[in-house]
């Protein structure tokens, strides 16, 4: 009987308790907070394929910000929130506004449509220029939950903050995946970056674990589904 | 000049130089038509370059000639390389990325006015690869800087040398292929070779000959020097392990692969030289090359896969052409004493496989048009005409000639989002030139065509007494290198055979995979001995299947080949020269179709995973699948052969040929080979930089993915110039699609399908690989859902 109820971890969008609110871990990368109704991503790290031919000469398809965005957009009809916070590090630096095309910028203000958009600062947008509308914050409240771009070094109850890139591996009979996921220890979230060219951390890196003194649960982003996995099973890089 | 081993053609090859040489010299002309670069050779190995060198220094000194020989690889100091611009030899000895380098140099139009004579050695095995494509793009610019060019290629004995005949010289659109005159030299001692035979029964399957070690190692002990060849680094290691198991006599064997550090393997090669080493166990590193001379006896474990392959590897035996070279062919299991048999008569006939012909890669066209611009600005239509001069791009169309440009100036997106940071700019006069010095430096960083996987070092770890199982990151020797991906798979305390010890993995530890030496008599649990990497060549597979077909052959063969045919006649039948057996038969709870097409396993892998997509369509839920060189077997839930017998038609239109349509763009673009195959084209047209100008960074450290790359790109612009290159790749490369649509083509109407009530002799031998290997119907899904698995059972427990 105990297994039937646990079955219902294998929803497509696992869900669970954090500060007093239910959070839905969305397979998109996202969190759908249903009774605020709001639509938290972290990390897009828009324009990150154009910061490469500025600083580096390389040319990545410069594609990078739309796919994103039609990911965002995919989640926002899924979900119709009234508000959506992109958690920092929403682009990779501060002259990446400037860079993006009409049309993304288009997509932008049709995704804000209706919405309050929050900008969260990050270390990588920490001076954002204007014109991609939306209200810039350094963190913001709700209910018993607090978002803001990094985590907090002390312990601390009902935070949920991006930065880290938490990626899990997963190995098994000689093959190895790797995926992005949420890190948990039902006190604080660490959620996935949602950009399509941003890279990831292993969890069982230092920088991650030493926000979770007494361990944590990861859920990675499957093809299917999210897949909860316990610390035991992630493997190091 | 095509010539067996031994013949003596690297020096026939240097004749018309130095006596051309000679003659200048003699010559009361001008210093300008007497001075300068004379000849250019070009070998696909640094270390041949350095022993030709040292093998020309000695007739020239005895004829006292008037000729300076210099060679120009990666270790040349930078002084002595400006100084060869400025004041060249009369010969220089290079390999193609060096020359590659020389031709995208500013001054090289005039440094490369005088040249003669281009000799290009080891042609065969040059041409096969991109290598051989950036090669044939700087040969055509050497034409093109110098007419009156004579451009000489050495090479083994090929079955079809036209191949290479086109390749030497400049193709003009002509109705027939323009072609190099041939000199063929017949003969050279007949060689002496064998299948080691055990008198006993070998098994079905399995790659590592375990049970010919004790008879390896008294040929080894019989001989003054052997050669032990085998076909990948881990059986390297196993065969090594095994020898020196048996080695009572403490003699001196060493190994040699390409994983090892450099240090060591120039130490086993020196120790080679001063002949100090009874034997050595070496993978493909050494199928070319340096002449050692003493070498009486080569042994090749594993199966042959290619005609030529095996006689280039028993020409390292005795280098002389009047001495039979020695060698025998230990089989693995089997298959590969049919493989033996096939190549034993390839070889007695002098029969050898044809080399491809190659379509000319894009990724390494753009690298060469990038390197073109450093050289001086191009006249695009001229660039274009030469470009189509060099065999492999003879059929290069000005509309992907334009694309390759356009990629290079900006990365060729539909989204013209680089235009202002564009690489190379055509100007007013409608010249192309490159942007600035620093994109010419990246260039010259970031030259040639061979991508190393990503690779951690292997290093030892230092133990501490005080406290045991604490491993210290430092201090440890450097055993080698591992590929990333292989690193990847290993969790702390699996064991692995690598330099010839079981090691246990400690860790990664700031991109250095950290480990301590097992406890003696601890199996090593990782490395799975895949097959060969080589596949099977379609000349020695159909020799295969001609022996199967033919009872008559068998007797030729060991009784135990003969005997395991008959029974697979009696429970099953035995295919044609020209079908493809499949047979169906359930066993425990599942039900198995096994095909034999005998195409490599590269397209068996292929091949499987469209099948299993197929089944997984028609309902019967297909589990997974496993291939080897000679067939795959595939597991579904539901019962094939009930289904076949509902409909004739179900077997036929399983292996239709129009699998190869929309199946193979869908799961293609999914596979993980693609995504590999797509990073180098990425790094070989200079997507991703391996090098940057001022900065040192290593494969593991490249900052964006190439598989996120791949996918954004592949969603956005699926004809992007790239794509287009990973799926050229593809059609031949990693996923040998070409030779299964090849295969597809010839069993249409020759399938033969036999439903069994339990498995037969031959399909035993491919259900062996089950379990063996990845199973490639596992998606990443099925692996997550195991791990949480475990987590649910924890918590329940």
């Amino acid at each position: 009987m105990a297994a039937g109820l646990r079955l219902e971890k294998t929803h497509k969008h696992p869900t669970l308790q954090l500060g007093g609110e239910t959070l839905m871990l969305d397979l998109c990368g996202g969190v759908w907070l249903p009774e605020h109704r709001t639509l938290i991503v972290s990390d897009l790290h828009l324009e990150k394929g154009s910061s490469y031919a500025v600083r580096t000469g390389q040319f990545l398809p410069p594609y990078d910000t739309r796919e994103t965005l039609a990911c965002l957009h995919e989640a926002v009809t899924r979900h119709d929130p009234a508000r959506v916070v992109a958690l920092g590090d929403s682009f990779h630096d501060a002259r990446g506004p400037e860079r993006m095309e009409p049309g993304d910028r288009a997509m932008v203000a049709a995704l804000q449509e209706g919405r309050d958009w929050v900008w969260i600062a990050g270390n990588h947008d920490a001076a954002v220029s204007e014109g991609v509308g939306g209200r810039y914050a350094d963190a913001l409240t709700l209910g018993g939950l607090i978002l803001r771009h990094e985590p907090s070094a002390e312990p601390v109850s009902g935070e949920i903050a991006g930065h880290l890139h938490p990626c899990g591996k997963v190995a098994m009979r000689a093959r190895a995946v790797r995926r992005r996921c949420f890190v948990t220890d039902g006190s604080r979230l660490v959620m996935p970056a949602f950009g399509a060219y941003a890279g990831g951390l292993n969890v069982r890196d230092r920088a991650i674990e030493g926000l979770f003194p007494n361990g944590f649960t990861a859920h990675l982003l499957g093809d299917g589904r999210v897949f909860t996995i316990g610390r035991a099973q992630l493997a190091r890089d | 000049m095509v010539a067996p081993t031994g013949a003596g053609k690297t020096l026939a090859g240097f004749l018309p130089s130095l006596i051309s040489l000679s003659e200048r010299a003699a010559s009361k002309a001008s210093p300008k038509t007497t001075k300068g670069l004379h000849t250019l050779y070009v070998s696909p190995l640094k270390a041949l370059a350095v022993d030709i060198a040292r093998n020309l220094d000695a007739p020239i000194a005895q004829m006292a000639l008037p000729v300076r020989v210099e060679t120009r690889t990666g270790d040349t100091p930078a002084h002595k390389r400006t100084r060869q611009i400025s004041r060249p030899p009369d010969i220089l000895l290079t390999t193609p990325e060096q020359l590659a380098l020389l031709i995208a140099h500013r001054d090289a139009a005039e440094f490369f006015s005088g040249l003669r004579c281009v000799i290009l050695d080891e042609l065969h095995a040059l041409v096969t690869s991109k290598r051989g494509d950036l090669l044939s793009l700087a040969l055509a610019r050497l034409h093109r800087l110098s007419p009156d060019l004579a451009a000489i290629g050495l090479s083994a004995t090929v079955r079809e040398p036209d191949e290479l005949r086109k390749y030497l010289v400049p193709q003009v659109q002509a109705p027939a292929p323009a072609m190099a005159d041939l000199v063929t030299v017949q003969g050279g001692a007949r060689a002496d070779l064998r299948m080691l035979d055990l008198g006993r029964s070998l098994p079905i399957s399995g790659h590592t000959a375990w049970h010919s070690m004790p008879a390896i190692y008294d040929l080894i002990r019989e001989h003054r020097t052997t050669l032990v060849f085998v076909n990948t680094r881990l059986q390297a290691e196993y065969t090594f392990q095994e020898l020196w198991q048996l080695n009572d006599d403490a003699l001196p064997i060493a190994i040699h692969h390409g994983s090892l550090d450099a240090q060591q393997r120039r130490r086993v090669e020196a120790a080679m030289a001063e002949g100090q080493l009874r034997a050595i166990v070496c993978t493909a590193t050494l199928d070319l090359g340096i002449d050692w001379g003493d070498v009486d006896l080569v042994v090749n474990v594993g199966a042959p896969k290619g005609a030529s392959r095996i006689m280039q590897r028993i020409g390292r035996a005795n280098h002389r052409m009047d001495e039979p070279s020695k060698a025998y062919l230990v089989p693995g299991n089997r298959f590969e004493m049919l493989e033996c048999q096939a190549a034993l008569d390839a070889v007695e006939e002098a029969a050898q496989d044809t080399p491809d012909a190659r379509l000319g890669a894009l990724d390494v066209l753009a690298q060469h048009v990038l390197g073109m611009a450093c050289a001086d600005a191009f006249d695009p239509l001229s660039l274009y005409e030469e470009i189509i001069s060099a065999s492999p791009y003879a059929g290069l169309t000005w509309e992907s000639f334009e694309q390759v440009v356009d990629y290079v100036a900006t990365g060729g997106y539909a989204l013209r989002a680089y235009e202002r940071f564009a690489k190379i700019l055509r100007g007013p006069d409608g010249l192309w030139r490159v942007r600035d010095a620093r994109t010419a430096q990246a260039y010259r960083m970031n030259v040639g065509t061979i991508v190393e996987a990503a690779r951690v070092r292997v290093r030892l770890g230092r133990t501490l007494r005080s406290k045991p199982g604490t491993v210290l990151p430092k201090g440890g020797r450097v055993l080698g290198e591992i590929e990333d991906e292989f690193a990847d798979t290993l969790t702390v305390g699996d064991t692995f055979l690598f330099a010839g010890e079981t090691l246990r993995f400690e860790g990664l530890a700031e991109d250095e995979a950290l480990v301590t030496r097992a406890p003696l008599g601890t199996d090593p649990a990782i490395p799975s001995y895949a097959g060969a990497k080589f596949p099977l060549s379609t000349f020695l597979a159909e020799r295969v299947r001609a022996i199967i077909a033919d009872p008559f052959e068998w007797d030729r063969l060991p009784t135990q080949i003969g005997e395991y045919l008959q029974q697979q006649r009696r429970r099953s039948v035995l295919p044609g020269e020209r079908d493809l057996l499949v047979e169906t038969f359930p066993r425990g709870k599942r039900h198995y179709l096994t095909a034999f097409p005998f195409e490599g396993r590269l397209a068996h892998q292929t091949l499987g995973m469209l099948l299993t997509r197929r089944l997984e369509r028609d309902g019967l839920r297909p589990l997974g699948f496993a291939a080897n060189d000679y067939g795959i077997a595939i597991w579904t839930t539901r019962d094939v052969s009930e289904r076949a017998a509902l409909d004739p038609d179900f077997i036929g239109d399983l292996f239709a040929v129009d699998m190869l349509g929309d199946d193979l763009e869908a799961w293609l673009d999914e596979s993980a080979m693609m995504k590999r195959t797509f990073r180098q084209c990425a790094v070989i047209a200079g997507l991703i930089e391996r090098h940057h100008p001022g900065l040192k960074k290593s494969g593991r450290q490249v900052t964006i993915s190439t598989d996120l790359i791949y996918d954004v790109l592949r969603k956005h612009q699926p004809d992007h110039l790239l794509l287009r290159a990973a799926r050229q790749d593809a059609a031949t490369g990693l996923l040998d699609v070409r030779r299964l649509g090849m295969m597809l083509e010839r069993i249409q109407g020759r399938i033969i399908h036999k439903a069994l009530d339990r498995v037969s002799p031959l399909s035993v031998s491919v259900m062996l690989e089950i379990g063996r290997e990845r199973v490639y119907g596992e998606g990443a899904d099925e692996i997550l859902a195991e791990a949480e698995a475990e987590l649910l059972q924890e918590a329940l427990s």
